[in-house]
């Protein structure tokens, strides 16, 4: 207690406190990109990569990236693995319940494009761009974690130059090349 | 008990010959019998106090396409208390009436062969007589058509979705 009163007495203000100039867009930006929340689901063996990211030895939380048990709570949806057609509904539906803005990793190559099973897999969906849109593809089979992390810093750098706020006439003007 | 014993039994009990020897060589006894007296010929066998086949390990269904022409079902049964193993097996014409062949349903028996029989059921298209709830097990509801079935081709899209790559 008399340590806190002490700290309290002995604080010595330097003056030399900054400030940081930035926009807005960029601030409101860089707390999105830093706070990913994953929806907290895994379909297949990348799923086991998958938790071997988050876990201790690769660590996503370092990231800000923390898996959430709930898609109302979701930033982004990690499809790990192979997704079949009973589950393509239940996987558009979860899409669906996410607030935006939200975006889609697709980690290995059976939510890519098939995978092994692009040929005699009857029941796998060959590529779950076909079912939501997806920001991130993850190659591998399954990838490893450092590849997953790869995909997040991808997903990081779309959201670096997002423009949440600017309204949509501005960008087309900007996109049409009449202001600059 | 050889596995000459168990078809000597069996075919004095039913008065059939129609019940085989295929393979008794392999660890667990392979033996044929017709699909009419399936259902006599397995309550013997589970409740005969020489045999007492307690214990339904597995259940295969098999298409051996249409140039076969012929669907097998095949019943890996155990006794644990004789430590035996037998293996049945019933041939199947391939279409009755351009459907897939029917066969009665063991799950009155041993409990396990009810959801052996719906995957049977969901992949090949064999039906089982008196099944309780024989519905698709594995692949969605309206799904059409039984996959693993050799002359099988997939629909062209799901709720959809482009099935082909």
């Amino acid at each position: 207690m008399s340590q806190a009163i002490d700290f309290q007495e002995n604080r010595v203000k330097t003056g030399e406190g900054g400030i940081i100039l930035t926009s807005v867009e960029d601030l409101l930006n860089w707390s999105r990109l830093s706070s990913l929340w994953p929806m907290g689901f895994g379909l297949a063996c990348c799923a086991i990569e998958m938790m071997a990211s988050y876990a201790s030895n690769y660590d996503l939380e370092r990231f800000g990236i923390f898996p959430r048990p709930s898609p109302r709570q979701s930033d982004v949806m990690i499809v790990a693995g192979t997704v079949t057609f009973k589950m393509a509904d239940r996987i558009r539906r979860l899409y669906e319940q996410m607030p935006e803005p939200r975006y889609v990793i697709s980690m290995g190559s059976c939510s890519n494009c098939g995978g092994p099973y692009w040929e005699h897999g009857y029941h796998v969906v060959k590529g779950i761009d076909r079912i939501i849109p997806v920001d991130v593809y993850v190659p591998g089979c399954p990838p490893r974690p450092e590849a997953l992390i790869g995909g997040f810093l991808k997903l990081q750098e779309k959201i670096r130059l997002e423009h949440p706020i600017a309204p949509t006439l501005l960008l087309e003007l900007e996109a049409e090349n009449h202001i600059t | 008990m050889t596995t000459h014993d168990i078809v000597e039994r069996l075919s004095s009990k039913f008065s059939t010959d129609a019940i085989l020897v295929v393979n008794e060589k392999t660890a667990q006894p392979i033996i044929q019998i017709p699909a009419n007296l399936l259902l006599d010929i397995c309550q013997f066998l589970h409740e005969d106090e020489l045999l007492y086949f307690d214990f339904m390990a597995c259940l295969t269904g098999i298409d051996n396409g249409p140039e076969k022409g012929s669907m097998e079902v095949i019943y890996h049964l155990t006794s644990i208390p004789y430590q035996r193993n037998l293996i049945l097996k019933v041939i199947l014409p391939r279409q009755i009436d351009g459907q897939p062949p029917s066969i009665p349903s063991l799950s009155s028996i041993w409990k396990t062969a009810d959801w052996h029989e719906r995957e049977t059921f969901d992949l090949i298209g064999i039906r089982f007589e008196n099944h309780p709830d024989l519905r698709r097990i594995l692949l969605p509801k309206d799904w059409e058509g039984h996959p693993l079935q050799k002359d099988y081709q997939e629909q062209d899209s799901y709720h959809g979705i482009k099935v082909k790559y």
